[in-house]
């Protein structure tokens, strides 16, 4: 077992308890090997995953793929904004608020920073539509944006 | 009307276990134990609840398709993804009333037999994900999950279950192949998942709001609950507004509340002195309605004769500076993006409309694109594997009854009338 995993082994022991097979768990460990690896997953922690839960190489891949959370190309930078483009979002400005954040990081959307510290993506409703317009940066929710918002916000997270 | 739904909402402190009890929690967890499981069942039917994931199916009537052959493991999966787009109730009651949530499910599981359940919760909310962990720890620690829960020698455990990033998982049999494992598409019925569910077990689906309705009616009874909004679609219910109005939020609300009530005397109105244009009245799949639709009732009944449904009671309110072409474009991107990818017509037919109304917003529209929308929907409609293609298609029809001439003046004028 390669270093990640073995730094996360208990988590991982932990849900495979939650299930009757392997198969079950392969959402969460492969959430697990992304947290742990630092935001994406490598062609060989899929292999790994693969043999640990008795699943072929292929179902594994096929899973990563199918959901839009797991990163399998190229690494993530260190912080992940997704930025909602649906429907309540878009009605108050959220186009205006991804100009906004490609201009400030002087980055277009699907791209990574060159200091590898921000990458910008788009994002359907992530169910926070009361508090449009709204972007998720790794695990929190920011709501109500307004230009000096995402000013503040950006800055905390170490923009320069 | 006394809140059964939203009563914690916001409160910093009612997601702890011994403040949900201090509040009256798990009482009426121990009062349905004293109760035979059939009496728990009628008493759902009585109350008259319907599904408050979409379809609005009466809730007691599903628990009883479940077998009573006590040998056979059954199952409870709470579908928490929560990914029709306007829709953010169910994390409204997740982040801050979480126990109200595992005591409904506690006492769904015991009124038909489920000895596992899992919450589904989709893999953005990692905050609600954590508070149901959380509080599900809470409760195993005073008794309420485990083995011989409060005495009666029934047991029960429960797990949460993250998605990560896909709408089809809401689908009730996707949903149940992501939780083994295998790509999440959707699944052949029958047979229904209360006969062969997850892992060829007897299931039941059922959406957060519908289960938190659950200790209520244990608590207040069935006739307190049906006696709330619609005979034929009663109780309260959590509306969710987003848009152009001045205070978007959630409202518990009784059951066949106004469009006008809930827009003009609860979220204070519109948002500016512009006025209304088309209200969205259940998530996007609903088809919309307009300004002279205001004193359409919001329940599944009044809703449905209407053409359009209560769906997930995502209420969007648009004003006059909405451009319906792009509106449309950006709810049908969403819906190409989602196609799971199982059906040609679905999987082939919502890209295309995608990119007829990409054009059509960006100035590029040609003659005869508005019929060509049409026709693509005549051909999705009723022909794909799940109803993905078909709430994509219902959206796309009301925009164009609604707008036509707006439709056609992009085509003929390569510009929006509305911005
Ligand atoms: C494409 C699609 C997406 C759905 N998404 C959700 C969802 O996010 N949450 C939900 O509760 N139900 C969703 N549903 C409805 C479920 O299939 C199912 O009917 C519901 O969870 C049943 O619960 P209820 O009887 O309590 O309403 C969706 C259905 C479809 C076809
Ligand atoms: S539309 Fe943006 S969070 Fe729902």
């Amino acid at each position: 077992m390669s270093e990640i995993f073995s730094k996360v082994k208990n988590e991982i022991a932990a849900v495979l308890d939650k299930y009757p097979n392997g198969r079950s768990a392969v959402m969460d460990v492969l959430r697990i090997a992304q947290e742990a690896n630092g935001g994406h997953l490598t062609k060989e922690a899929l292999g790994e995953i693969a043999a640990l839960l008795d699943m072929r190489p292929v179902e594994v891949n096929a899973a990563a793929a199918f959901y839009t959370m797991y990163r399998i190309q190229k690494p993530a930078g260190r912080h992940h904004i997704w930025v909602c483009r649906n429907i309540s979002c878009s009605l108050l400005g959220a186009e205006h608020i991804i100009a906004y954040l490609e201009r400030a990081l002087r980055i277009k959307t699907g791209e990574t920073t060159a200091d590898d510290k921000f990458t910008l993506s788009t994002a359907e409703c992530l169910g926070s539509c009361g508090t449009a317009p709204m972007m998720q940066i790794d695990d929190d929710y920011y709501e109500n944006l307004t230009e000096s918002k995402i000013d503040e916000i950006l800055a905390e997270k170490g923009l320069k | 009307m006394e809140k059964a739904l939203l009563k914690n909402y916001g409160n910093a402190e009612t997601h702890k276990i011994d403040v949900y009890i201090a509040g009256g929690g798990y009482v009426a967890l121990a009062s349905a134990m004293k109760m035979q499981s059939d009496q728990i069942i009628q008493l759902v039917k009585d109350s008259g609840l319907r599904g408050r994931g979409g379809a609005g199916f009466p809730t007691g009537l599903k628990w009883s398709f479940i077998p009573k052959d006590p040998t056979i493991p059954k199952f409870l999966c709470c579908n928490a993804d929560e990914g029709e787009p306007g829709t953010f109730k169910d994390r409204g009651i997740i982040d801050f009333d979480p126990h109200l949530l595992i005591e409904g499910m506690i006492i769904a599981s015991f009124a038909f037999g489920a000895s596992k359940s899992y919450i589904y919760i989709r893999g953005e909310f990692a905050f609600g994900a954590k508070r149901l962990e959380t509080a599900i720890k809470e409760a195993y620690q005073k008794g309420f999950l485990g083995k011989n829960i409060l005495g009666s020698g029934f047991a029960h455990d429960m797990y949460v279950h993250r998605g990560f990033g896909a709408y089809i998982c809401g689908e009730e049999t996707a949903l149940l192949e992501s939780i083994e494992g295998w790509r999440a598409q959707p699944r052949k019925k029958p047979p229904f998942p209360a006969l062969s569910g997850l892992y060829g077990k007897p299931t039941v689906i059922n959406n957060v709001e519908t289960l938190s309705c659950i200790p209520a009616i244990i608590s207040r009874g069935a006739k307190w609950f049906s006696s709330i909004g619609p005979e034929k679609s009663p109780g309260p219910k959590i509306f969710g507004v987003s848009g152009h109005v001045k205070k978007p939020g959630l409202y518990e609300l009784p059951m066949g509340t106004t469009i006008r009530e809930l827009i003009f005397d609860h979220c204070g109105g519109m948002s500016s002195d512009r006025p209304l244009k088309a209200v969205i009245p259940g998530g996007v799949s609903a088809p919309m309605l307009n300004a002279n639709d205001l004193d359409t009732k919001l329940d599944f009944d009044s809703l449905a004769s209407k053409g359009s449904m209560l769906g997930s009671g995502a209420v969007i309110v648009m004003d006059s500076s909405t451009c319906m072409v792009k509106t449309a474009y950006i709810i049908n991107r969403f819906f190409s993006h989602e196609s799971c990818g199982k059906c040609t017509p679905c999987r082939d037919g919502t890209p295309w409309l995608t990119k007829v109304l990409k054009r059509l917003e960006h100035g590029e529209g040609r003659i005869g694109d508005v019929e060509l929308l049409e026709r693509l929907c005549s051909n999705i409609f009723g022909r794909t594997f799940c109803p993905l293609g078909d709430g994509a298609v219902m959206a796309l029809r009301g925009f164009i009854k609604n707008f036509r001439e707006e439709f056609q003046y992009h085509v003929d004028n390569k510009k929006c009338k509305a911005a």
